[in-house]
């Protein structure tokens, strides 16, 4: 699951490494279309739909918060 | 007597309230008196480097009180200011200050790195190396500058690649924002929650409501609007009671149904503009907030200053019914005309035209591009008369709104950004030059698209990555479309019309 979240941000942003970053947010990896797209693109991937009050910079700083936020919702491996 | 000039406007409510915060961004606020003497301080800078007037000064500065108080500095000089995208990537910055030429750059420790890249010979002002002691002579240049000399000179992008200055009076700002405040009833009371960039002419109406009335000015951290539920908790924590957003912005709170869940009844006053606003989610909002809060659905090009057509929400909204861009500003009429240049009747599709103070003087240093869109009223035998045709393709309905319908060329709206597809092109074909291409755009999913003939496959990656170096990320086709062959017409050029209908499946 971990390299799928990777894949759906390197499709958003190829031009980064999200696997060697520890914080997107603080190196301005992502803007706000970005979020708007990562989250369209889980949403559907998981059949999931996630709550706008759990659209936080901690949920989203990295590969470990977003896959955390995923189980969160219910999403398994 | 009347007020010809911004800083008369700004002294006069700095002398009302010298200690009620102007401006506040993420990391500190300033009071109307503070603001001034930073003005001041700056003034005298650029006066040192240029002692004349209606000279275009370039803040390359992010979104901050620094920002406003370079705008103010500038206007103090007698000169005009020109806001520069520091998110931009280098060329594009050194293409707009080589057409610009402006007498000098004002930025901070932070970004004259990328003023350094651009190996031009302008002078920088550094704020951070700002002397605050420095004594301030009080004979600004303002005081000699005409109402109709230069406030400001924003850029629009351009089909051949140089992005447009388009150059702002004085004159048309106070009649535009004089408009705003009685139209809204704005006051000192008014807190404002910034969203658009500086760079963006509606941030025109935030800044200046703040400098004619002695609203607070909150800067919005960039950070909240990706994460649409602190935003909404900004909001609360500061009381604001005016918001201006980018039709995106409220769609994305809507389609995140975050509205239930926190409420922001301070919210007084949502105005939208920069793009076409769905109506089922404005629907979401009026539902949502209290009964009493006021829409304004502002329609507006950066040529006319801000807002020349304007729909005040009311009883007949219908959430099935597109929003009318509605009727026109004080002091402005709105033609429509048809092919033949004639006055379109009720219910025919025209180009919607503007005539008014609200006018651009025309775009800085490009008499060619001036003279093609600001042109003589057709209807007007008698005396010259400029109105500016908007390429905007509008009708007047029965009950006297009207009512947008779209583009008559490339140009598009996305998040508010105005974009010609020509541009991107440019650059496209310029990083690649061994590639056949045209850019569309997807309108439901409003998406750019890039449809390329080549004999190899390119990576989207290798894409990107290559034209993040020129575009600004806003301006990158996030879908690519490799052709064996572009369809093309009899005359040997792209079939724009085929590829464009195949993308909207229409």
């Amino acid at each position: 699951m971990k390299k799928k979240i990777i894949d759906f941000l390197t499709e958003i942003r190829p031009e980064f490494d999200f696997a060697a970053s520890n914080n997107f947010i603080e190196e301005g990896m992502l803007d706000s279309f970005d979020i708007v797209s990562l989250v369209a693109s889980l949403d559907e991937e998981y059949g999931i739909s996630i709550d706008g009050t759990e659209i936080l910079p901690e949920n989203f700083s990295n590969v470990d918060s977003i896959y955390r936020l995923l189980i969160n919702n219910g999403v398994t491996e | 007597m009347i007020k010809i000039n911004l800083i008369e406007y700004f002294e006069n409510t700095v002398d009302s309230f010298p200690d009620k915060l102007a401006l506040v961004d993420g990391t500190s606020q300033l009071t109307f008196n503070e603001l001034r003497c930073k003005a001041k301080l700056i003034a005298t800078q650029i006066t040192k480097i240029n002692s004349s007037i209606n000279s275009p000064v370039a803040i390359y500065l992010p979104k901050t009180n620094d920002a406003i108080a370079s705008f103010l500095g500038t206007m103090y000089s007698g000169n005009c200011y020109t806001p520069l995208d520091t998110k931009n990537p280098i060329p594009r910055i050194q293409a707009i200050l080589k057409a610009l030429n402006p007498s000098c750059i004002i930025t901070n420790d932070r970004f004259i790195a990328n003023i350094k890249k651009c190996d031009l010979d302008i002078e920088v002002i550094n704020l951070d190396e700002l002397d605050q002691e420095e004594d301030v002579d009080e004979s600004f240049n303002y005081l000699k500058c005409i109402d109709t000399d230069p406030a400001y000179i924003l850029h629009t992008s351009g089909s051949t690649g140089v992005p447009k200055g388009v150059v702002i009076s004085h004159l048309s700002i106070i009649d535009y924002i004089n408009w705003v405040a009685d139209t809204f009833d704005i006051t000192e009371k008014e807190k404002i929650g910034n969203q658009t960039p500086f760079i963006f002419d509606m941030s025109t109406l935030d800044i200046y409501l703040m400098i004619f009335k002695g609203a607070t000015l909150f800067i919005i951290p960039e950070q909240k609007f990706m994460f649409p539920a602190t935003l909404l908790d900004y909001i609360n924590e500061n009381n604001i009671n005016f918001i201006f957003w980018v039709p995106s912005v409220l769609v994305n709170i809507a389609n995140l149904k975050l509205l239930g869940s926190i409420k922001i009844p301070t919210v007084k006053k949502v105005l939208f503009g920069g793009e076409v606003m769905p109506p089922k989610h404005l629907g979401y909002w009026i539902k949502n907030l209290d009964k009493n809060v006021v829409y304004g659905n502002m329609y507006g090009p950066t040529e006319i200053t801000g807002t020349c057509v304007c729909h005040i929400v009311d009883e007949t909204f219908n959430e099935n019914e597109s929003l009318p861009i509605g009727k026109p500003c004080r002091n402005t009429d709105i033609i429509v005309l048809n092919e033949k240049d004639e006055l379109c009747k009720v219910g025919e599709k025209g180009e919607l035209c503007v005539r008014g103070s609200s006018l651009a003087l025309g775009y800085w240093n490009n008499l060619e591009k001036t003279n093609a869109v600001f042109v003589q009223n057709p209807l007007n035998k008698s005396v010259p008369e400029r109105i500016y045709r908007t390429g905007d393709i509008a009708l007047l309905n029965e009950k006297g709104e009207y009512i947008y319908i779209g583009r008559k060329d490339f140009q598009i709206k996305l998040s508010g950004y105005r974009i010609d597809l020509g541009e991107i092109e440019h650059y496209i074909l310029s990083v690649f030059d061994t590639i056949n291409a045209g850019v569309f755009f997807d309108k439901a999913k409003n998406e750019i698209v890039l449809i390329y003939e080549s004999e190899n496959e390119i990576s989207v990656k290798d894409f990107r990555s290559r034209l993040s170096n020129v575009l600004s990320k806003h301006m990158i086709p996030t879908r690519y479309i490799k052709m064996d062959i572009l369809p093309k017409s009899t005359t040997g050029k792209i079939d724009r019309a085929l590829l464009n209908k195949k993308i909207n499946n229409t």
